[in-house]
């Protein structure tokens, strides 16, 4: 009997089931959208019973697909965006109001408030983050503070709190009836409620964000999950859980200290791996745990871009210039070059390196002669750049250049842009055999975890290269694009300082 | 002769609706006007929004005219939507055969290759999207002319080049073999195109059948062939099953 492993890839914009075989080839593909509620500006919410309902569809289509049941099935791993989270009624299992998406900035106002106050630098050294709407905590005190009644219920220990691996755990293993609430240590180390140091939810943190211990799972290393699933499709082992970044940077194998991937999806997300070290970065760049298989984890350090596959998408729908978004791609190559055009794309103000909540997104370099074609350029031209701007910081935290970057996620499908990437970073840029890194990550742990592959050195083996974009564009022509592109930069935030909400 | 098929009719007569005055109607409205059980109306929509004909507003729930109904003769799919859409599949044909993996459509007489997925041995090799490859002399290319009329219809006109000494030349004989693909459902090539090199390829459809693409791999002679000089059965079947995943994905969306 031919045996197998599932990944569950829990993103912003789909939920996904993968089924691999030993040779992490891939066998059946199942997705599903979920909805995105945006009730007020910047407000981004989701339904996590949506999602719930899309696993209990997409897991059964897998295996319907792979032609395979689920016996076969040795592990499935869990994976998935990161930083969102969901409040639910420990009693019946029933959400309390949406899960709020990593991409709300409903909390900026909060944020500057607690950033006022004593102990600040105290939290960025214990959790490796600055503070930012971007992560749970804020949310997490955000919902306290506003859902009536909630906190009280919540200090009674009647509510459960979890970022979606969580969700999804407790659920598939019982939900009411005995479900697990764990998360992995890659997960909690995005709330800003974990030391890096212990991996333990700190004492600390919890009380600078008034957020009561009794509604946070427990931290386990990534490939100690060890639950069974009771629904959905019975008696699967879920072996292991890790955000979806760093499930990539697992599924890409980079294993060694140094080596860098970057994910292309709704954001971009490039982590490098700094082994044993927690290296604390002096130029933007976040400190995480890249994964933890057994005993020592190993961290890494994350430059991210909020938006990335997302301006597609806003193009796409917002503007409605094309149908679907590979054809930006299309519309891009009717013209030669931007046309002076450049979008800086600050929907939730800028991430890495500049950590910039206020600043909003703009369009400069409009003259007469800009037609949608020069957009298009622009639209994925922001990716590229903001790439540039990551890996900046990175050799410059390093003291060393990165020497080629290994790419995944559905915007490296774009030709265009993955050679405007290895263009504007001077390094060729390489695409892995697998597109689908972050599940095939998931996988890895969950077969690691349940002794399908025997170790690290056996899934190296496994990583092929499907494609390699090298460096073309003239570098006079580069430096002084890329001067363009910082002053466009600069002038988000110019329009930030100018709001009245600073 | 069959009589007319009432599905049709019924469907020319919903985008007849659509097309003349406000252009925008709810569901209840089109069956009403037709005369049609809404059941029935929802039926034919669906069928229509599928094939792009008719659009859904997602904040009415009205239906018009889709955008694909204006330019039919033109493209029926984008190259880099393909590539989007196939890359899991071209990756996983790769990694089963061991070959290189191209994407093909037609463009100008040629082959453009749309996607290509290198060789999983990570030998050095360079990326060939946006490469044209002659129609004749290639499996992809034999596909593309084996279900296109006008296609095959300009290939008998034109001299057919010859890049090696078993690239095929006469029209006749062109036509038999892409009879003969027709027939089994995959094309075939060795030596035709490069000494020492052969392909497979295999066609990829849109809902209705209409083939849009093709999919392949390409290596050398004596891996993708047998003693005989035929291509290895489980190449073939390998290369189908690409194909028919592709196709799969092409009609899963909505
Ligand atoms: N050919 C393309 N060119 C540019 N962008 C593309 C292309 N194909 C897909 N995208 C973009 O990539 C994103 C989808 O990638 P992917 O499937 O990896 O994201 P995701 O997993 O849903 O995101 P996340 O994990 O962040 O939730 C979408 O935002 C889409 O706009
Ligand atoms: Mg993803």
């Amino acid at each position: 009997m031919q045996r197998f492993v599932m990944a569950i890839d829990q993103g912003t914009t789909s939920t996904r089931c993968i089924v691999f075989d030993q040779n992490a080839r891939l066998v059946a593909v199942a997705q599903r959208e979920h909805r995105q509620y945006h009730p007020r500006p910047g407000w981004v919410e989701q339904d996590a019973v949506e999602i719930w309902r899309n696993v209990d569809r997409i897991v059964p289509q897998a295996l319907r697909q792979a032609g395979i049941s689920a016996e076969q099935v040795v592990a499935m791993g869990i994976t998935n965006q990161r930083e969102t989270f969901v409040l639910w009624d420990r009693h019946t299992g029933v959400p309390i109001g949406r899960a709020i998406v990593w991409e709300d900035i409903r909390t900026e106002d909060l944020v500057a408030e607690l950033g006022r106050k004593p102990g600040i630098e105290e939290v960025r050294d214990r959790c490796g983050l600055p503070l930012a709407t971007y992560f749970s905590a804020p949310s997490l005190r955000w919902m306290l503070d506003n859902v009536a009644g909630l906190r009280a219920k919540a200090e009674r220990g009647d509510v459960l709190f979890g970022t979606m691996d969580t969700w999804l755990i407790w659920n598939l293993t019982g939900g009411v009836n005995g479900g697990l609430h764990v998360t992995d240590v890659t997960n909690a180390s995005r709330t800003m409620l974990m030391n890096l140091s212990t991996r333990q939810w700190d004492p600390m943190l919890l009380e600078f964000f008034g957020v009561p211990a009794v509604v946070l799972p427990e931290i386990r290393p990534s490939t100690e999950i060890s639950g069974v699933t009771t629904r959905v499709v019975p008696g699967i082992s879920i072996t292991a859980a890790l955000g979806d970044q760093h499930a990539a940077l697992f599924g890409q194998t980079c294993f060694e200290k140094g080596s860098i991937k970057g994910t292309y999806g709704t954001g971009g997300f490039l982590l490098m791996n700094t082994g044993d070290e927690l290296v604390r970065s002096k130029h933007g760049l976040l400190t995480t745990i890249g994964y933890q298989i057994g005993g020592e984890p190993a961290y890494a350090l994350e430059g991210s871009i909020a938006v990335a596959g997302s301006l597609v998408q806003w193009f796409r729908d917002n503007l409605g210039l094309i149908h679907s978004a590979p054809e930006i791609e299309t519309l891009a190559r009717t013209v030669k070059d931007n046309g002076g055009c450049y979008i800086v794309p600050a929907f939730s103000g800028l991430f890495a390196p500049h950590w910039l909540a206020q600043a909003r997104g703009l369009v400069v370099g409009l003259t007469s002669y800009i037609n949608k074609g020069h957009l298009a350029r622009a639209v994925l031209e922001a990716t590229g750049w903001q790439t540039r701007e990551v890996v900046d910081a990175m050799n410059a935290d390093l003291g060393a250049p990165t020497p080629v970057l290994k790419v995944d996620g559905g915007m490296t499908a774009d030709h265009l842009l993955m050679q405007f990437i290895s263009d504007v970073l001077d390094i060729p840029v390489q695409r892995p055999l697998v597109a689908e890194t972050v599940s095939l990550g998931a996988a890895y742990a969950a077969g690691l975890a349940a002794g399908y592959w025997p170790d690290l050195e056996g899934l190296r083996r496994n990583w092929h290269l499907a494609a390699r974009w090298n460096p073309v564009m003239d570098a006079k022509y580069r430096e002084n694009e890329y001067a363009n592109w910082k002053r466009a930069v600069e002038l988000t935030f110019a329009w930030a300082r100018s709001s009245p909400s600073t | 002769m069959p009589g007319p098929i009432q599905s049709i009719e019924r469907a020319a007569a919903v985008l007849r609706l659509l097309a003349r005055g406000s252009g925008h109607h709810g569901l209840t409205e089109i069956a009403d006007s037709l005369g049609l059980a809404r059941g029935t109306a929802h039926g034919i929509l669906r069928t229509l929004q599928r094939v792009e004909f008719v659009e859904q507003d997602p904040a009415t729930g009205r239906y018009r005219l889709g955008a694909a109904l204006l330019h039919l003769g033109t493209s029926y799919l984008d190259a880099n939507e393909l590539r989007s859409r196939s890359i899991n599949w071209a990756d996983t044909l790769a990694a089963r055969s061991g070959q290189e993996v191209r994407i093909g459509m037609h463009h100008d007489g040629a082959v453009l290759v749309v996607h290509h997925v290198f060789r999983p041995d990570d030998s050095v090799q360079t990326l060939g999207i946006g490469a044209m490859l002659p129609l004749h002399a290639t499996a992809l290319g034999k596909v593309l002319l084996a279900y296109d009329p006008d296609l095959s219809a300009a290939a008998r006109r034109r001299e057919l080049t010859s890049l090696t000494r078993r690239t095929i030349t006469r029209t006749q004989m062109l036509e038999r073999v892409l009879t003969e693909v027709r027939g089994q459902g995959w094309a075939g090539e060795a030596e035709e195109y490069m000494p020492g090199e052969a392909s497979i390829a295999a066609p990829i459809r849109i809902p209705g059948g209409l083939v849009v693409g093709a999919i392949g791999i390409s290596g050398a002679a004596d891996r993708l062939c047998d003693s005989a000089g035929r291509p290895r059965a489980t190449l073939v079947r390998q290369v189908v099953q690409a194909a028919e995943a592709v196709t799969t994905s092409l009609v899963d969306e909505n």
